[in-house]
C-alpha cells in the first residue's frame, strides 16, 4: 500500500485516499482546485483536458502532452505534471505561448484555450521544427469550436521559431526530484487495487493473485471505462513500468517493440524503416493518445478497425506471448481471432511485437479513409505489400480493416493478382475479388458500398502510386 | 477648440483583444462548472429516454432514491408550476408527463451528493415504456402532415406566368443535414434556492430572461423571485438559448425540491442526445429561367425537420424563407415552409438561424442554372442581383436599401484574379488522374434584426463611481463572441475614457430586465446602442456640472482623450466625476434601444423584418479523391462587410471561425441516426468537427474597407456573428465543382449535404453514371 507521488507543477504531491480509478482531470479540478483544466467530452477526443507529463524515459526527461480525462490518478506515479496553473512564472508574466495566443487573438470563449495552451507547450518542449504540417500534428488532439483555427496555429508559428525559449519547465531540477520519488507499487483505495509491477516476474504474479483484474497499458481504451462510464473498476494492473516490455531493437532482419512502447516512441523506428506507417501512425488519434497509447494495446484491442493491424498483417508480424508458464510466438493473423477476441490466455500479456523489415524488393504502402484527417476512426484501412519481377506480381498481399467483424487479409484479392502483371489495370475481377472477400456492414462511418467502392479505390492509389508519380492523395497538396 | 486630437485607448474601431484573454490563457477565467460548490451542495443526472417514442406506463424510482448520496429525484408529477419551456408557442415540456416523444429525451432527474453518485442512481431508476411507432424523416412527416406549426407561405408575382414565359424549367431536390453546435463547455446550470422563496440560477446561457421565465413558470413564481445570471459562456452559438432554459429548469426543479443548491452538467453524451441542433432541409424546387439564367419563376418548398415540439422552428422557418432570396430578384416566386414534426430531437437555434439553409438551396439552384446552361455561375448571378432602383425588393416586400453586392463580390473577384485561378484549376484537372479540383465563389447578403420586432430592444445600465471607473452592465451575453469588449469600446468611446476604466460585470435579469436572447448577431447592435444612451445620459448631466464649474454652457464642453474640457481649462474624467457627486448629479443611468424602422406582418409573412443587410463574398478552391471521396480545402478567400467595424480583431475572429463552421457543416459533420432514430453521432469520436489541419493552407479573410453602415447604426457598424458562416457555401460549390470536373459533359449533378466522403463519391459514380448513358 504507497501512495501516488507526483509533482504537481513543481510541487510534490501525495495522494492516497482517492478512488485508484479517478481521473487525473476529475482529481485536478475537484481534489486540487485546478480548474483551468477543463472536461470537454471526456472521452479523448476534444483536447480541452490536456496537461503536460514530464517522464523520465531513457533517463531523460520527456515533456508530452496526454489527455488527463482518460488516465486514472496511479498513472501519473512519479511522474512531473503540468497544468495551465503552473505555466506563467509566480510574477504573473505569461509563458510564450500563452502570450502568442494573446496576440494572435486566438481566444474567443477560451474554453479550449487551456488545453491549447497545454499542447502548444509540449510541442514547444519539443524544439520541433517549424513546420504547418507538425504544427498541426501537435494541435491535432485539441478542438476549437469558435476561432477557425487560423490565429491559434498563427501563435503556434510563433512560438515555434523560437524554441530555445524553455521557460515554465525546470528540466534538470525536476529529473533529480523525480528520480527521488518512491515508486508506488501497490495503491489502495476503498476496497480498489491499482498494481503497477516493476518487473516480468511482479506482473505475472500479479496477474496470478488477480485473475480478474484488467490489465492496463496506455489506457487510451481502457481508460473510457472509467472516464465516460464511470466504472469503478476493483483491481487494475498496469504494465507501464515493467521494464522488460520497454525495449525498442532493431537487427538486420526485425524491428521489435516491447509490449508497452507507445505509438509516440515506436514513430522514430517506424520513420526509419516503415514511412509509409509512420505516416498512417501518425494519424492514429492524437498525439496525446500517441503518447498514451501502446501498440500492443491496439492489438489487444483486436478491433475491426484497429489502425495497426492491416499494416502488421502484410508485414508479416508476430507478437511474443509471455506468462508465467512461459512463452510462445503467434504471426499477428493468428493472434486475432475475431471481432475483439485474441488468442491470448488468461494471464497472458504481448511481451514484444516483431515486424520483419522490407527488402528493397517490396513496396508497402498504408491508407487510412475517415471523414476527417486527423483524430478520426478509419472508415476502412487499409495495408498492400508488392515484390515484383520486372511487371508481375510476385509476391502480394493486402489486409483491410473496417471490411469485416476483424481485419483480414483479402484472399481472392491476392489470389487474383498473383502472377499477374502490375501496370495499373484495374480490371473489373478484382473489384469481384474483394467483394468475395468482404462483406463490409453500414453504419454512421459509412455504408457497406461505400466501404466496398473505398477497398477498391485504395487498391487502385496502391497501383498508381506504385506505377506513375501522379498525385494520389489529397493530403499531398 | 483646445482638446487634444490624441485618441483614447481601446475605443471603437480599434483591434482590442478580448476582455478576457488573459484569463483564457491562464485558466482563471471561470465558467460554471469551475465554481466550487458551496457546502451541501447537490449534483445532478438526467435519464434519458432510450426510444424516439414511447409511452411512459411508470417510472419506479426507489431504487435510485435509496441509493448512497442521493437526495431528490423529479419527474413531470413534480413540476409546482405550468410544465412548460416553450420559447415562442406552449406546452413544450420540461420534462415529458406521459409520452417520451424523441430519444436522447430527458425523462426524470436525480441529484446527489455527488455527481458520480447521482450517475450512478440514474442508472437505478427502472421505467416501463410502451414503444409507440415513430416518425423519423421528413418525408414521413410531410406525408401525414405532421407539423409542429402551421406552414408558411412567402409569395410574390404570378408563378404561372412565369413558368409561361421561361425558355428552360429544371426541377430537383436537394437534402441538407443538421448540425451539432459542440460549443465546447457542454450545457450547464446551478440553481440556488434563497431564504425568501426566491431562487437564483446561473446558467450558461444566451438567454437569462426566457430562463427566468422557464423557470417561474415550472416552479410556479412571479418573475421577480427568479434572478438568472451568467458571466460567461464556453460557446453557445444559438445551442443556449431555448436549450439552457430545458437545463436550468430541471436545475431548478431538483433545487426546489431538496431546498439546496443543485448543479447540472451534462455529460457529452447526453447533451449531444438531450439536446436541439441546427435544422436539417428538405427543399423541392420547380424553376423557371431564360437563355441567360435569369429566374422568371420559383416555386420551392422548404421542409424543416422540426423534430418533437415547435422550440425555435417557426421563426428558423421564416429566417430560411427571408434568405432563400439570397442576392436575388425573383420576380414570381413561391416560398412554401413545412415545419414538420418528427420524434427526433427538437431542432433549435443555430448561427444563421435557417438563412444558411435558404441560400444553401437558392445557391444550389443557381449552380444547376449555370451547369445547365453551361454558363459560368459568377455571370448567372450577376443577372439576377437585386437592382439598386428597380428589381429591389424582397419576396417579403422589404426593399432592398444598401445593396452592395456587386462591389463585394466584384473586389473579391479581382482581388483574386478569379480568372487566373479558374485556368489554373481546369489546368491541373486536364493532368491529374484521380485528383480533381474545384473552384467556387459566394455572394452572401444576410438581414440583421430578429425577424419578430419585438425581440429588437436592449437595456443597459452604466454607473460611474467618483474616481471616474465605470461598470458597465447590459442584457448581452458573452459567450466568446466578443460582445463585453464591444460594448465597452462603446462606452469607452462615448465618455472618451480609456478601455481599461470600463468593467462589464455579469449579465444579470435582476440588473437589465426584460431582455432578448444575445443572438440573431444583434448583440452589439442592440446593446451596444443601449450602452451607449446610458452613458450619453450620465456625460449629459455631466456636461452640465463641468459648464457650471468652467461658467461656460453646456455646448461648449467637450469631452476628450480622458479629460473634460472648456476651452483650454480641463478637468480629469475622475474630478468631473467627484465633482458631480458634490453636486449631487447622478452618476448612473439606465439605457435603453428600440431598433427602427422594422415592422413584420406574421400572417402574410410580409414588411421590414431588418434594419438592414451584412454582405460578404467568398472565393474557395477544393480537391477531391475520385477513388475514396476524400476532401481537401486548399483555398478560402473571404470579404466581410462589416460596416465601420467596431473592433477588427474581434470580427476577424468572427468571420474566420463562423466561415469553419460552416465548412464542417458542410463536410464532415454528419448526425447520423439509425433506424429505431437513436442518434449514433454523439460524441467528438463520432461527429466530427474540423480539427486545425482542416483550415485551408491559404487561408485570407479580410473585412471590407470604407463601408460605414448607411443606417444609423452604433458607430456605423454592422452585425457579424452570423453572415460569414455562409460564406462556407463555396466550399460546398466548389465540392460541386469538383465533382463536376468528373464527367464535364453530364449537366446534372446532385448531391446532399454534408458532403462527406461517401456523398461525393456518390455523387461522382452518378454523375459518371448520367455522362455515359447521354
Ligand atoms: C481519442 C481516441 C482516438 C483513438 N484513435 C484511434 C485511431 O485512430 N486508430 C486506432 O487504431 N485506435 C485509436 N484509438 C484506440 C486506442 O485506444 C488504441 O489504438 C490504443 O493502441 C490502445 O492502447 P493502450 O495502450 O492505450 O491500451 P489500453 O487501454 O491500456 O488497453 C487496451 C486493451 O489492451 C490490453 N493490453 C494492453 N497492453 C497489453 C499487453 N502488453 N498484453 C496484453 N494485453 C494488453 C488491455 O488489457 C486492454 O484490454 C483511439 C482511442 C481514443 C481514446
Ligand atoms: S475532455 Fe475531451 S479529451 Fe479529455
Ligand atoms: S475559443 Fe471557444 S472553443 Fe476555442
Amino acid at each position: 500500500m504507497s501512495a501516488v507521488r507526483f509533482l504537481l507543477n513543481g510541487e510534490l504531491r501525495a495522494e492516497q485516499s482517492v478512488s485508484a480509478t479517478m481521473t487525473v482531470l476529475d482529481w485536478l479540478r475537484g481534489i486540487a482546485g485546478l480548474t483551468g483544466t477543463k472536461e470537454g467530452c471526456a472521452e479523448g477526443d476534444c483536447g480541452a483536458c490536456t496537461v503536460v507529463l514530464g517522464r523520465m524515459r531513457n533517463r531523460e526527461l520527456r515533456y508530452e502532452a496526454v489527455n488527463s480525462c482518460l488516465m486514472m490518478l496511479p498513472q501519473i506515479d512519479g511522474c512531473a505534471v503540468l497544468t495551465v496553473e503552473g505555466v506563467a512564472t509566480a510574477d504573473g508574466t505569461l509563458h510564450p505561448v500563452q502570450q502568442a495566443l494573446i496576440d494572435a487573438d486566438a481566444t474567443q470563449c477560451g474554453f479550449c484555450t487551456p488545453g491549447f495552451v497545454m499542447a502548444m507547450l509540449a510541442y514547444q518542449q519539443g524544439a520541433e521544427p517549424p513546420s504547418d504540417a507538425l504544427i498541426h500534428e501537435a494541435l491535432a488532439g485539441n478542438l476549437c469550436r469558435c476561432t477557425g483555427y487560423r490565429s491559434i496555429v498563427d501563435a503556434c508559428r510563433h512560438v515555434a521559431v523560437d524554441p530555445s525559449d524553455r521557460r515554465g519547465v525546470a528540466t534538470s531540477q525536476t529529473a533529480t526530484a523525480l528520480s527521488g520519488l518512491p515508486a508506488s507499487k501497490d495503491y489502495r483505495s476503498g476496497g480498489q487495487v491499482f498494481l503497477t509491477p516493476r518487473t516480468f516476474a511482479e506482473l505475472h504474479q500479479a496477474l496470478a493473485q488477480y485473475p480478474d483484474a484488467i490489465l492496463l497499458a496506455g489506457g487510451t481504451d481502457i481508460g473510457l471505462r472509467v472516464s465516460k462510464n464511470r466504472e469503478a473498476i476493483p483491481v487494475v494492473i498496469s504494465t507501464v513500468a515493467v521494464t522488460e516490455l520497454a525495449a525498442i531493437t532493431s537487427d538486420a532482419q526485425a524491428l521489435t517493440l516491447g509490449g508497452t512502447v507507445t505509438y509516440t516512441q515506436a514513430l522514430p523506428a517506424f520513420d526509419a524503416h516503415f514511412p509509409a506507417l509512420a505516416a498512417l501512425v501518425r494519424r492514429i488519434g492524437s498525439r496525446q493518445i500517441r503518447n498514451l497509447g501502446t501498440i500492443a494495446g491496439n492489438l489487444a484491442t483486436a478491433s475491426p478497425i484497429g489502425d495497426m493491424l492491416p499494416s502488421l498483417f502484410v508485414l508479416n508480424a508476430s507478437v511474443t506471448l509471455a506468462s508465467q508458464s512461459g512463452q510462445r510466438t503467434v504471426s499477428v493473423a493468428d493472434f486475432v481471432t475475431g471481432y475483439r477476441k485474441t488468442v491470448l490466455a488468461p494471464g497472458e500479456i504481448i511481451a514484444t511485437i516483431r515486424i520483419p523489415l522490407l527488402t528493397s524488393k517490396h513496396c508497402f504502402a498504408a491508407y487510412k479513409v475517415a471523414k476527417r484527417f486527423d483524430q478520426d476512426i478509419s472508415t476502412v484501412v487499409a495495408a498492400f505489400l508488392l515484390a515484383r519481377s520486372g511487371t508481375t506480381v510476385r509476391e502480394f498481399r493486402a489486409a483491410y480493416g473496417g471490411m469485416a467483424a476483424r481485419v483480414t487479409r483479402a484472399s481472392h484479392l491476392e489470389a487474383a493478382l498473383s502472377g499477374r502483371a502490375w501496370n495499373g489495370d484495374h480490371s473489373p475481377d478484382l473489384a469481384s475479388a474483394l467483394a468475395r472477400d468482404f462483406t463490409p456492414m453500414s453504419d454512421h462511418r459509412g455504408s457497406a458500398h461505400y466501404r466496398m467502392q473505398v477497398a477498391v479505390g485504395l487498391l487502385r492509389r496502391f497501383q498508381i502510386e506504385t506505377t506513375s508519380v501522379a498525385p494520389a492523395r489529397v493530403e499531398a497538396l | 477648440m483646445t482638446a487634444p486630437l490624441g485618441r483614447i485607448r481601446g475605443g471603437v474601431h480599434t483591434a482590442v483583444r478580448h476582455d478576457s484573454a488573459v484569463g483564457h490563457v491562464t485558466g482563471c477565467a471561470l465558467y460554471l462548472d469551475d465554481v466550487a460548490n458551496a457546502p451541501g451542495s447537490l449534483e445532478a443526472a438526467l435519464v434519458l429516454s432510450p426510444y424516439a417514442h414511447a409511452r411512459i406506463r411508470r417510472i419506479d424510482f426507489s431504487r435510485a432514491l435509496a441509493a448512497p448520496g442521493v437526495a431528490a429525484v423529479v419527474t413531470a408529477a413534480d413540476i409546482p408550476g405550468k410544465n412548460d419551456v416553450a420559447p415562442i408557442r406552449s406546452d413544450e415540456p420540461v420534462l415529458p408527463p406521459e409520452v417520451a416523444t424523441y430519444e436522447g429525451q430527458p425523462v426524470m432527474a436525480v441529484a446527489a451528493a455527488t455527481l458520480d453518485q447521482a450517475r450512478a442512481a440514474a442508472k437505478l431508476v427502472d421505467i416501463e415504456y410502451e414503444p409507440l411507432p415513430p416518425v423519423l424523416t421528413i418525408e414521413e412527416a410531410m406525408a401525414r402532415q405532421l407539423y409542429v406549426s402551421p406552414p408558411q407561405t412567402m409569395a410574390r408575382g404570378d408563378l404561372a406566368a412565369g413558368f409561361a414565359s421561361a425558355a428552360h424549367r429544371m426541377s430537383g431536390e436537394l437534402r441538407a443535414g443538421g448540425q451539432d453546435h459542440f460549443y465546447l463547455e457542454g450545457q450547464i446550470a446551478l440553481a440556488m434556492p434563497g431564504d425568501d422563496g426566491s431562487i437564483t440560477v446561473q446558467s450558461s446561457t444566451q438567454h437569462p430572461t426566457e430562463v427566468q421565465h422557464g423557470v417561474a413558470h415550472l416552479l410556479g413564481l412571479p418573475f421577480n423571485a427568479v434572478t438568472v445570471e451568467v458571466r460567461r459562456m464556453g460557446g453557445a452559438f444559438g445551442g443556449k438559448e431555448s436549450q439552457a432554459t430545458i437545463i436550468a429548469g430541471i436545475a431548478a426543479l431538483l433545487a426546489w425540491k431538496a431546498r439546496k443548491p443543485v448543479k447540472l452538467r451534462l455529460p457529452r453524451d447526453d447533451d449531444m442526445r438531450a439536446t436541439g441542433k441546427r435544422h436539417p432541409f428538405l427543399f423541392r424546387y420547380d424553376v423557371g429561367f431564360d437563355g441567360e439564367g435569369r429566374i422568371l419563376a420559383l416555386d420551392l418548398t422548404l421542409a424543416a425537420n422540426g423534430g418533437n415540439v415547435a422550440d425555435h422552428t417557426p421563426a428558423v422557418l421564416t429566417r430560411a424563407l427571408c434568405h432563400a432570396d439570397n442576392c436575388y430578384w425573383l420576380p414570381n416566386v413561391r416560398l412554401t415552409g413545412l415545419p414538420c414534426m418528427t420524434n427526433t430531437v427538437s431542432n433549435t437555434a443555430f448561427r444563421g438561424y435557417g438563412g444558411p439553409q435558404g441560400m444553401l438551396a437558392i445557391e444550389t439552384i443557381i449552380d444547376s442554372i449555370a451547369r445547365h446552361l453551361r454558363q459560368p455561375v459568377e455571370a448567372i448571378r450577376r443577372r439576377n442581383y437585386y437592382g439598386t432602383d428597380r428589381n429591389n425588393v424582397t419576396p417579403y416586400g422589404m426593399t432592398v436599401e444598401d445593396n452592395i453586392i456587386a462591389r463585394v463580390a466584384d473586389e473579391l473577384d479581382r482581388s483574386v484574379n478569379l480568372a487566373g485561378w479558374r485556368a489554373a484549376v481546369d489546368g491541373f484537372n486536364r493532368a491529374s488522374l484521380t485528383i480533381k479540383k474545384g473552384l467556387a465563389t459566394m455572394p452572401v447578403k444576410f438581414g440583421i434584426s430578429f425577424n419578430r420586432p419585438s425581440l429588437n430592444q436592449a437595456g443597459a445600465l452604466v454607473h460611474v463611481y467618483t474616481d471616474g471607473s465605470v461598470l458597465l452592465n447590459h442584457g448581452g451575453t458573452e459567450m466568446g463572441q466578443g460582445l463585453f469588449v464591444k460594448v465597452a469600446q462603446v462606452v469607452a468611446e462615448a465618455f472618451q475614457i480609456d478601455l481599461d476604466h470600463i468593467r462589464v460585470s455579469a449579465t444579470t435579469t435582476g440588473k437589465v430586465p426584460n431582455t432578448a436572447a444575445t443572438a440573431a448577431s444583434s448583440g452589439s447592435d442592440l446593446n451596444g446602442m443601449a450602452a451607449l444612451h446610458a452613458a450619453e445620459q450620465i456625460k449629459t448631466r455631466m456636461a452640465e456640472v463641468a459648464a457650471e464649474h468652467f461658467g461656460v454652457s453646456a455646448h461648449e464642453i467637450v469631452f476628450a482623450c480622458n479629460r473634460i474640457y472648456a476651452g483650454n481649462r480641463s478637468l480629469s474624467f475622475a474630478e468631473l466625476a467627484a465633482l458631480s457627486w458634490e453636486k449631487r448629479v447622478s452618476l448612473s443611468a439606465a439605457g435603453y434601444y428600440r431598433t427602427p424602422k422594422i415592422h413584420w406582418d406574421f400572417t402574410t409573412n410580409t414588411g421590414r423584418p431588418f434594419f438592414y443587410f451584412a454582405y460578404g463574398a467568398a472565393a474557395v478552391e477544393v480537391a477531391v479523391d475520385t477513388l475514396t471521396g476524400e476532401m481537401r480545402v486548399l483555398r478560402a478567400e473571404l470579404l466581410q462587410d462589416c460596416g465601420a467595424s467596431l473592433n477588427p480583431a474581434i470580427d476577424l475572429g468572427q468571420i474566420e471561425g463562423a466561415f469553419m463552421q460552416g465548412m464542417g457543416w458542410l463536410t464532415t459533420e454528419e448526425l447520423w441516426w439509425d433506424s429505431d432514430g437513436r442518434l449514433r453521432t454523439h460524441g467528438p469520436s463520432t461527429y466530427k468537427i474540423p480539427g486545425s489541419r482542416d483550415v485551408p493552407p491559404i487561408f485570407n479573410a479580410r473585412i471590407l474597407a470604407d463601408a460605414p453602415n448607411r443606417e444609423a447604426t452604433v458607430y456605423r457598424s454592422k452585425a457579424v456573428g452570423e453572415p460569414p458562416l455562409m460564406l462556407a457555401i463555396a466550399v460546398w460549390l466548389a465540392i460541386r465543382d469538383a465533382i463536376a470536373s468528373t464527367a464535364p459533359n453530364a449537366r446534372a449533378l446532385h448531391i446532399d449535404a454534408p458532403a462527406t466522403p461517401e456523398r461525393i463519391l456518390g455523387a461522382i459514380d452518378a454523375l459518371r453514371a448520367t455522362a455515359a448513358a447521354n
